[in-house]
């Protein structure tokens, strides 16, 4: 077994040039909000060998969050799971079912005790003694306190991992509530109803780079993703210091993508940079498509920023 | 007699479990039970009938956006919105959109590694495999030598480093993979490219819903995308789907062709007996009749008798569920979701799903589903693809009914409703070049009715799905939702008949229970929506497998 040669060696291999590996590490400094000196050291860590190992589990969620992740494009999927990180257990992609995939986790936690990332994605129900959520007929209240401890460090990827999100809303049947709740370790919050890929994927780079978590705010988030308000870098803020107000959807006001406060828009009360980095390699973002923002990377955004419309 | 327990089931979403009695190396009884409850039509109620979209779609992540478009074609129902053709036009263009992206994934990231063994791939001739791939399919791209070779030399590097990820402990070598290396190599060198695309094929959704997953997009009426409505963006969603299109003519659909011959025994496996669609794709404001995929259903293999569908005599059983109730349960615009969990127990309560019956019948939904109905009223489109797959892989008509039959279902439906989105793509552009720039309902709020009952009915990727509401004082006063994989892969119901899936694996052939691909290929072919754990029992060894989880 030869020890892996680093992610450039790997990429030039199959016809990615050193010039294509930059302008990935260039657009993840940026969203770091790193100085562009930086973009050296960037390609340094997501060179570095052995691939550090991941473990994702998926507790009371929807996937979305996986599906998410899958959407990364600098880096794309394929070199993530390839050639950056080791994805050990995640159960949407992986090959093996049942046992063998138990052995995939068993063996990852016991090989890489200390050492491993967990990521998870989804709420713990609580209620009922766990029950009503098990995995291997193990409740997820169980596993998530078994396997929490043994990581080196855990990512709550999603609102619902982070603060408890869609189960825990109210009435919240399950007694839904997030990682470090149940847990009781410090985890690192990627929240986001589902979050950009980017910020997941600019966390990950973060501690390749500097063998640490980033800086994160009171609750948890990143602050080189979280660290400014939706409404502070909002294209349409001009509108709102003018008094320019969309009041239908099916209006001129609305053609013309004037501010959507009066709509019931959540960009004031919500730290996240969607207008800045967009979805989906840029193609757009919630109040670009000419919808309120709901402020999905907000602890109770479900009942605190319910209802989503204002009524006039 | 032995019992294997896989679990958790992989590459599907959600938390699923199944049980299978195994005797003489088939399976000969089967559970399905879904281990994962989150309330979220209880959560619903006395919220505004606006939001539900935005609740809804969080179903699921996967099937994204489905939950959102039933849900406000439920409201308004209910409310009585007046539909904007543009609002009409777009929600079905990212429906579309959703197919294109979902189906992709299904084939190469969910399903594929049940018939393709990635070890297998290191053993074969990349020039053979070069040859093959262009046989197969004139215009494939990145088929030449030196890009096998190259698909090869990274699966070798990533084998060698040790840190095998997500293919660590999968089935490889096993008897029931029958690909040639060089076919193993071709679908791994797509697995990979069908990565990217995937990625690219979901800005297709968030040129007009905002982002993905997740579109944010939906009102009364329509979308509230007013500001995308300009030739700049039309021609980035024209130009993102030709690319999709391309890539489902030039590989998904010649994959699927390439694969099937060497599992033409599945044509005879995993079939079950009636056939449900809602139908979707609304070419015209006539809805059903303007569908591309029609309404209807079909009994006992029966593709002569297409029945027209009455959503009434929709029931959800719940002797089986761990629900409170009358066990033979109610019609879902009056449904109540009651949860109680006492105990996993096959001969009593064993799932947190429903068991959905129409006429009291279980009732497969999905791909395989919508084809045959279609195939049975005669669309053209539909008729025309099926008979060339037929012809192509020399089988009978009612080998559809079987997990082969679900696959090129899958596959020939992308392509049917993939083309159509072009005729709506016209539309759009007909409608903004005339001047007609209504994209939803724009009525204040206060004047939109208090109250009011209203079902919104789709045919999404994995099947028929319903939602249905009842507002009061302009509050939700009651929400039911039954989902495909409800239908699909539910429990047995009142009078203790299996649901589809269930039924779907009986005969399925087992050759080591300890590593079941045979079963997940069945599994896997109805494409679930819910995580699972599969637990096999063997009546003649009596042995039971038991696995820990960590």
């Amino acid at each position: 077994m030869s020890q892996g040669k680093g992610l450039l060696e790997r990429l030039e291999r199959k016809g990615i040039s050193r010039r294509d590996f930059m302008k990935y590490c260039t657009t993840l400094t940026a969203t770091m909000g790193l100085s562009s000196a930086y973009v050296p050291k960037v390609a340094a860590a997501l060179a570095n060998a052995p691939r550090p190992p991941v473990i994702w589990l998926a507790l009371a969620e929807c996937t979305g969050c996986a599906e998410s992740t899958l959407r990364t494009m600098y880096p794309w999927i394929d070199q993530l799971v390839l050639d950056i990180i080791s994805l050990d257990y995640h159960e949407t992609i992986m090959a093996p079912s049942g046992e063998a995939a138990e052995k995939s986790l068993r063996d990852s936690i016991t090989k890489n005790a200390g050492k491993f990332i967990l990521v998870v994605d989804g709420a713990v129900p609580t209620g009922d003694n766990g029950n009503f959520g098990t995995v291997g007929g193990k409740t997820m209240l169980e596993l998530i306190k078994e396997v929490g401890p043994k990581a080196m460090a855990t990512i709550c990827i999603g609102t619902c991992a982070s603060y408890g999100g869609l189960p825990a809303a109210a009435p919240n049947l399950t007694q839904a509530k997030s990682v470090s709740e149940v847990t009781g370790l410090k985890t690192v919050n990627i929240p986001g109803c589902p979050p950009n890929p980017i910020n997941f994927v600019g966390t990950v780079v973060n501690f390749l780079l500097f063998g640490k978590l980033p800086e994160l705010d009171d609750k948890g988030r990143p602050l080189f993703a979280y660290g400014q308000l939706i409404h502070d870098q909002c294209p349409r803020r001009s509108h709102f210091d003018s008094g320019e107000f969309v009041t239908s959807f099916n209006s001129d006001e609305a053609r013309k993508g004037w501010c959507l406060y009066q709509m019931g828009c959540k960009g004031p009360d919500t730290y996240n940079n969607c207008p800045k980095v967009k979805w989906n390699d840029g193609t757009s973002w919630p109040v670009q498509a000419g919808h309120p923002c709901i402020g999905c990377s907000e602890p109770n955004f479900w009942d605190k920023s319910t209802p989503f419309f204002k009524s006039s | 007699m032995a019992r294997v327990v896989i679990d958790p089931i992989t590459r599907i979403e959600g938390h699923l479990k199944i049980e299978v009695e195994v005797q003489n190396g088939k399976v000969t009884n089967a559970w399905s039970s879904s281990t994962l409850f989150r309330g979220i039509e209880i959560m619903l109620q006395g919220r505004d009938p606006r939001d539900a979209n935005l609740f809804t779609q969080r179903a699921c992540g996967v099937c994204t956006y489905v939950h959102a478009l039933s849900s406000i074609r439920a409201v308004d129902d209910a409310l009585g919105s007046k539909m904007a053709d543009n609002g009409r036009i777009i929600r079905t263009l990212l429906h579309g959109s959703q197919y294109l992206h979902d189906h992709m994934v299904h084939f190469y990231h969910l399903h594929a590694l049940d018939w393709v063994d990635i070890v297998s791939s290191l053993k074969a001739d990349p020039k053979k495999t070069a040859e093959l791939a262009t046989k197969l399919s004139p215009n494939s791209p990145e088929a030449g030598v030196n890009d096998f070779k190259a698909v090869q030399a990274r699966v070798k590097k990533f084998v060698e480093s040790g840190q095998l990820g997500p293919f660590a402990n999968g089935y490889w070598g096993h008897p029931a993979y029958k690909l040639p290396p060089e076919a193993n190599l071709m679908a791994v060198a797509h697995y990979i490219m069908a990565l990217k695309q995937q990625a690219r094929t979901a800005r297709l959704m968030a040129i007009f819903g905002g982002k993905n997953p997740h579109v944010q997009s939906m009102y009364l009426g329509g979308v509230t995308c007013a500001t995308d409505l300009t030739p700049d963006r039309i021609a980035e969603f024209k130009y993102l789907w030709l690319e999709t299109m391309a890539f489902v003519n030039d590989v998904y659909i010649p994959d699927v062709l390439a694969v099937a011959p060497f599992y033409k025994d599945w044509a005879k496996i995993g079939g079950t007996q009636n056939f449900l669609a809602y139908g979707d794709f609304p070419m015209g404001p006539k809805e059903p009749d303007s569908f591309l995929m029609p309404r209807g259903a079909i009994f006992n293999r029966n593709l002569a008798k297409v029945e027209p569908v009455d959503v009434s005599l929709i029931t959800e059983e719940i002797k089986h569920s761990w629900y409170e109730g009358d066990p033979k349960g109610l019609n879902p615009a009056n449904g109540e979701t009651k949860p109680k969990f006492d105990k996993y127990d096959t001969e009593a309560r064993y799932s947190w799903m429903k068991a959905p019956r129409y006429k009291g019948e279980p009732m497969e939904v999905g791909p395989l589903a919508r084809v045959l109905i279609a195939y049975g009223k005669g669309v053209p489109a539909v008729k025309e693809n099926v008979d060339a797959v037929l012809k192509h892989l020399a089988i009978p008509a009612d080998a559809l009914f079987s997990t082969l039959g679900r696959v090129a279902a899958r596959a020939i439906e992308t392509k049917v409703i993939g083309e159509a989105m072009g005729t709506l793509l016209g539309q759009l552009i007909a409608n903004v070049k005339s001047g007609d720039l209504n994209i939803c309902d724009g009525r204040p709020w206060e004047e939109m009715p208090s109250e009011g009952m209203g079902a919104g009915l789709n045919d999404v990727p994995r099947g028929a799905l319903g939602h249905w509401i009842s507002v009061k004082d302009k509050k939700i006063a009651n929400y039911q939702m039954v989902v495909p994989s409800t239908w699909n892969i539910g429990p047995r119901d009142a009078a203790d008949k299996m649901g589809p899936l269930e039924h779907a694996l009986i005969g399925t052939p087992v050759v080591d229970p300890k590593r079941p691909v045979e079963i997940l290929r069945t599994i896997h072919s109805f494409d679930p929506c819910i995580a699972c754990g599969v637990h096999v029992i063997d009546t003649e060894s009596n042995e039971v497998y038991k696995f820990e989880v960590v």
